[in-house]
């Protein structure tokens, strides 16, 4: 699904933010990104999902080199991806059902369409009853489970989540890591980005430890 | 590397594929049907500013648009009358008619001269009078004040104001005439006047159109820093530069729109202020003039010009400020 050659991103200035990452992580496969805050989590994630691009090495996502991707193209991997933030990134001018849906009135779905997937993903996550409200109203939990209603809704093959569960309780942040695993069950392949090692202990999946911009230790293959 | 390229370009067919299934012409234009809509929605939930941006442009619109419209009553005013170049030959006092008759019979003969027609005095008195109204007080005269008259109408060849001009200095030279006059250049002058007017107002109405454009494309970038955060967003979701370029686009069409349709308002009705006291004023002159305004006509001209502008102020916005917003 992922796969990392030697890749390593400076960022004007001079800034090393990753220094010669190689990975793969398979289809289906559900893994964890640790390390120190500046690590380079986030950078990791931005050149999957091609916010950012490599200065050197190369980048594969579904089987295709997407390092030197044109800008045209981006647009359209980026659907193959569901992306939750840390900061969720709600249109706050919208209801709940507006913006879940907007990931498939981007991708050109037909009006009836949109309705039952919107509305199979808000029950998904326990949110049906509130389909009509805006985001300001919800509670942090409920904001963070909009976020992923949005980024599963279009059926992604990855979902990337960077610091998830940053801003919940202990109690919360368990019930969205439970929601992942349920994801990576029906064959989503996941990847997360947290410093939560209390979190990570609790559950077994693999973990790539970012340390100054390297992976500590060769994971290798995820499987 | 080959390999991989033709795994790539598999991809490519596939990705291709997907998009042409989803946006089946019926979704596309669907799509589109829902940002215009949206767009004005979003006008809508805003009427003052919307409205006043509507007017600049109305104002800037309804101008140029008004001049023109006016030249164009003033030139249908020149082109009323006989609009070819004729020379008026007054013959001298005591020109027995027949010779008058001989003498329009020679000139005729000319290569200058395509037509020659006599009025006689009486003829010409009993036009007067029909066409200012005067005939009673004509009737009371006593001797008819007016001359025989030759109407000269110079060849194809020698209607140029300097070959005319020839032909009025041999008709002047004539022994029976008394005075050779070109007629209608009154006609030639007013037609030079609104070419000149014509210009003027077109380079006003590119002037204001630009302007238009600057005030839609400057509206248009506040939109778009408005909603910078949305933009940002959606295009982390996969949307491309056309899904994000298309509101504002229409949102663009729908100024240009309104400020066309306020125009046409405001041409509309100067007109019909203007049209009572311009259909006196004819009437002290006798005429029947009257100002027109082809409604539907200015009516298209207008509201296109409009959406064409807007398009342009929004797309040229578009260009300059949209694609330094990308998620980072």
């Amino acid at each position: 699904m992922i796969r990392f050659t030697n890749v390593s991103k400076r960022y004007p200035g001079g800034f090393e933010a990753l220094n010669g990452i190689s990975f793969h992580m398979e289809k289906g496969a559900m893994a964890f990104l640790t390390g120190h805050s500046g690590a380079g989590k986030s950078t990791l994630l931005k050149l999957i999902a091609l916010i950012e691009r490599a200065s050197r090495g190369q980048v594969f996502l579904d089987g295709e080199n997407v390092t030197g991707l044109g800008a045209r193209r981006i647009p359209y991997i980026r659907r193959k991806i569901g992306f939750i933030f840390q900061d969720h990134h709600l249109l706050f001018d919208r209801t709940v059902f507006d913006n879940v849906a907007l990931p498939l009135v981007i991708a050109g779905y037909r009006h009836q369409e949109i309705g039952r997937r919107v509305r199979a993903a808000l029950d998904k996550l326990g949110l049906l009853s509130k389909e009509k409200l805006y985001p300001v109203t919800l509670s942090g939990g409920e904001q963070q489970r909009v976020g992923i209603a949005r980024a599963v809704v279009n059926k992604p093959m990855l979902l990337l989540a960077d610091e998830p569960t940053g801003n919940l309780d202990p109690e919360l942040s368990r019930e969205i890591m439970q929601l992942f695993s349920l994801f990576n069950e029906v064959g989503v392949s996941v990847l997360i980005a947290t410093h939560d090692i209390g979190l990570i202990d609790s559950m077994e999946y693999p973990v790539l430890a970012l340390q100054h911009g390297r992976l500590a230790g060769h994971p290798g293959d995820i499987t | 590397m080959i390999g991989r390229r033709r795994n790539q370009r598999v991809n490519d067919a596939s990705g291709t594929r997907r998009r042409l299934r989803l946006a089946s012409p019926r979704v596309f234009l669907q799509r589109h049907a829902q940002v215009a809509l949206d767009s004005l929605g979003r006008l809508w939930r805003s009427p003052l500013p919307s409205l006043m941006t509507a007017a600049v442009i109305g104002i800037a619109l309804a101008l140029p648009s008004g001049m023109y419209l006016l030249l164009d009553n003033l030139q249908r005013l020149g082109s009323n009358r006989d609009n070819q170049v004729s020379l008026s030959v007054y013959l001298k006092d005591g020109v027995p008619a027949q010779q008058a008759q001989q003498l329009a019979g020679r000139i005729g003969d000319w290569p200058e001269s395509a037509d020659v027609r006599l009025i006689t005095p009486e003829q010409g008195l009993a036009e007067f009078g029909a066409r200012t109204g005067l005939a009673d007080v004509l009737g009371e005269l006593e001797e008819n004040p007016l001359p025989a008259v030759l109407v000269v109408v110079p060849g194809p060849a020698h209607t140029t104001p300097r070959a005319a001009d020839a032909l009025r200095a041999k008709l002047a030279a004539l022994p029976e005439v008394e005075q050779a006059q070109l007629d209608l250049e009154w006609v030639q002058r007013l037609a030079a006047m609104i070419e000149i007017a014509r210009r003027g107002i077109l380079v006003i109405g590119g002037l204001l159109a630009l302007a238009v454009v600057l005030v839609i494309g400057n509206t248009i970038r506040l939109e778009i820093q408005n909603r910078r955060p949305e933009i940002v967003v959606t295009k982390l979701i996969g949307a491309t530069n056309a899904f994000v370029r298309r509101p504002f686009l229409y949102a663009g069409f729908w100024y240009g729109l309104c400020g066309g349709l306020l125009a046409w308002l405001v041409v509309q009705a100067g007109f019909w202020l203007l049209h009572e006291p311009v259909a006196r004023l004819a009437g002290l002159y006798q005429s029947d003039f009257s100002l027109f305004t082809r409604p539907l006509a200015s009516a298209g001209v207008l509201l296109s010009c409009g959406a064409l502008l807007g398009l342009l102020g929004s797309w040229l916005a578009l260009g300059r400020h949209l694609n330094a917003i990308e998620p980072g």
